[in-house]
């Protein structure tokens, strides 16, 4: 007997010893809902608020048309960002440094050598402060872009902000990469207390654009 | 990156790999508890987290109810495992992906140096695993001339110090910063001599050490928390973007899951994502949490294989329940929690799962050979005060297993202990008056063995079992029994 087949056959006799007599019944009696309405202006509030709990930075901006002012202060002194291939070209119309588009893809030297990040994301979690990354959609990217660099600005719309984490399972699509982001990358490793700013990118800015 | 698992037993050793330690709980615990000041680390360590969790859980209030949800998603899966198993195995692979079986810890770590060797690679950097730390593969692949890097921090400094894991979330519990910036200053070859112990500045270095390996590392080894069968996706939930390094920079990606952490929908996620960052580092959210499904044209890693671990589990889930013990999603709260694990700390329980799951997890992964079998002694580590369950995201009742786990370890008796023949003796002793009275009077000679301090100190075998860890208050003057009759006759 290969591996596969004795594994799957002791999987099966311990189940015929184990399972219980009767049919297990899962109970979903928590909330699917958020106590706060996608979009709202209450939502966008939680949200700065766990966000920044987290070291993130948030600029809050009414529409699309302030993203450009607040994704160039952000970049400040930033020689060179790269941005996905369908990042709206608008949002770095503000920005005076170099942009490079990831496609053709850079490599990891190249990804090294810029100074930051842009992108949008796909939904954010009010509740836990997070946003999510997905590789499918071109204004977000293929994964090491937002990893490499040291500094990410993330662009999210209001339309795409929910309250709790089930709200957000159910918009997202797991067959292409996910990445879900919360705050800069930190360690709880040295006797259990979080500091911001290991491997990941140090520093973390949100626009947020929306009530 | 020679000898870098000093103190651990060799891979051939055993083909559970690190699921036994050397010595019994208790004589361990003697010298865990002898050192102060791994005592005042883990009491602030596990003070501090217990606080974190305690705040963001009371935010949810709908605790409870993702509780029971976490728990009957966990006995469903088990209920239906080989089958979840194999679809998990249909979606992996029509994405692109290989998945290999592996009977035992001795098989997945020679599945995964085949691969390693096969890449012509002769490093691979590592993302914190609990499976992999199970297997012991990293001593597997150092004996195949194959370097691996750790790159969880405390897993780099359990690496860097020839230490063991001590705690699952954080394997270098048992150290402060103090120790790890010597740690560092000795044995990171680069690193700045004037670095302090602030936890920033430590972070900082870790980042310098290890940011050229995630560069041009050509394979990347991972653990895995949730698999979801319905789609074959794969996630890893972290903090420092190590694991986003692992999982997206190198050609290949080995995962090594056991075959308990499916889950069967993607909806089940919106439950567990919930439950593991606020029961383990006491946050809302991690940093990071990964998923990735088969290989993805572009993006990642172009060879993706998975290695689905058996390693005892099989034994588990033959008992109703005990299965139980397979709910655990490692979130380490019952660890946290334990007035035990406080203070001994990990490598007390010798096998690589400490704390109250490890308790019962360990020996039923082994199964419990005799008397002699250190794990034997586990599920007696503790004072069933009941904590763990409390903490537990998944409602595992872990006293309900340590007691099934003491009974079991009781069956494995082949002789009888000082315990039996303790427990024997009174059993005669109690079962006639006159036998009871007979007993009363050489009472008496335990006020001698006291004397005037009043306390028993020290008594022969099979009693010394006793007498080694307390002392015996010496008996009353009168026993009960003797005061009635001498009064009321």
């Amino acid at each position: 007997m290969n591996a596969r087949e004795e594994v799957l056959a002791r999987l099966r006799s311990a189940s015929v010893a184990g399972n219980p007599a009767t049919p297990v019944v899962v109970t979903r009696e928590y909330a699917t809902t958020g106590q706060l309405a996608p979009g709202s202006a209450e939502v966008l509030a939680r949200l700065d608020e766990t966000l920044t709990d987290y070291k993130a930075t948030v600029t809050r901006v009414a529409t699309t048309d302030d993203v450009p002012g607040a994704v160039a202060a952000f970049l400040g002194g930033a020689r060179t960002v790269v941005v996905p291939s369908g990042l709206p070209e608008a949002w770095l119309a503000a920005y005076d440094g170099e942009v490079r588009r990831d496609g053709p893809p850079l490599s990891v030297d190249e990804l090294d050598a810029v100074d930051a990040v842009v992108t949008g994301a796909a939904v954010a979690i009010a509740d836990t402060g997070t946003f999510v990354l997905a590789s499918a959609a071109s204004d977000q990217g293929r994964r090491a872009i937002t990893l490499v660099p040291d500094h990410h600005v993330c662009v999210i719309r209001a339309a795409d902000v929910v309250c709790s984490v089930p709200e957000a399972v159910t918009r997202l699509d797991p067959s292409a990469p996910l990445t879900f982001v919360s705050g800069p990358s930190a360690t709880s490793d040295i006797e259990l207390d979080r500091v911001e700013g290991v491997h990941g990118p140090r520093r973390l800015d949100v626009v947020l654009v929306g009530p | 990156m020679t000898a870098v698992e000093l103190g651990m037993p060799t891979v051939a050793a055993d083909p559970h790999g690190h699921l036994r330690g050397t010595e019994s709980f208790p004589k361990a615990a003697h010298h865990a508890l002898a050192d102060t000041q791994l005592r005042r680390n883990l009491g602030h360590a596990t003070r501090t987290i217990r606080a974190k969790r305690a705040a963001v859980v009371s935010e949810v209030d709908d605790w409870e109810e993702l509780r029971r949800a976490g728990e009957t998603i966990k006995a469903d899966t088990l209920a239906r495992l080989p089958e979840l198993l194999v679809q998990l195995e249909e979606q992996v692979t029509a994405r692109g992906g290989q998945v290999h079986w592996a009977r035992d810890a001795e098989e997945a770590n020679r599945i995964v140096v085949d691969l390693v060797r096969g890449t012509g690679a002769d490093e691979v950097v590592k993302v914190k695993s609990m499976a992999t730390q199970e297997t012991g593969l990293n001593e597997a692949l150092e004996a195949a001339g194959v370097a691996a890097f750790e790159t969880d921090l405390a897993e780099l400094i359990v690496q860097l110090s020839h230490d063991r894991p001590s705690h699952f979330l954080v394997p270098a519990i048992h150290r402060n910063r103090a120790e790890i910036r010597e740690i560092f200053l000795r044995e990171m070859p680069d690193v700045d001599p004037a670095l302090t112990d602030e936890p920033r500045r430590l972070a900082m270095a870790a980042r310098a050490h290890l940011r050229r390996k995630f560069l041009t590392a050509k394979v990347g080894i991972s653990g895995v928390n949730f698999a979801v069968a319905e789609t074959g996706t794969l996630s890893v939930v972290e903090s420092e973007g190590n694991g986003r390094m692992c999982l997206t920079l190198p050609e290949t990606l080995i995962s090594v899951m056991g075959v308990e952490k499916v889950v069967p929908t993607w909806q089940d996620l919106e439950v567990f994502l919930q439950l593991l960052p606020r029961s383990s580092t006491g946050e809302r959210m991690n940093p990071y949490t990964s998923t990735w499904t088969g290989v993805t044209p572009g993006d990642g890693p172009q060879t993706f294989h998975l290695v689905l671990l058996d390693n005892g589990r099989s034994n588990v889930l033959a008992s109703p329940d005990g299965r139980q013990a397979l709910h655990c999603i490692r979130c380490s709260a019952c660890l946290n929690v334990c007035p035990v694990y406080e203070r001994t700390g990990g490598h007390a329980y010798g096998s690589i799962y400490p704390g109250p799951i490890g308790a019962v997890l360990s020996p039923q992964l082994t199964g419990i050979s005799g008397t002699d079998d250190v794990n034997a002694s586990l599920p007696y580590a503790s004072s069933l005060c009941g904590a763990c369950f409390d903490a537990c995201p998944v409602r595992i009742d872990i006293p309900h297993l340590l007691v099934q786990q003491r009974a079991a370890a009781v069956a494995a008796h082949t002789r009888p202990t000082g315990q039996d023949l303790t427990m024997q003796a009174m059993a005669i002793a109690m079962t006639t008056p006159g036998r009871f009275k007979l007993a009363e009077k050489a009472l008496g000679l335990g006020r001698v063995l006291a004397g005037k301090k009043g306390r028993i100190t020290g008594l022969p075998w099979p009693m010394s079992g006793w007498t080694n860890a307390r002392d015996l208050p010496a008996p009353p003057a009168e026993t009960f029994r003797q005061w009635w009759e001498r009064t009321h006759r």
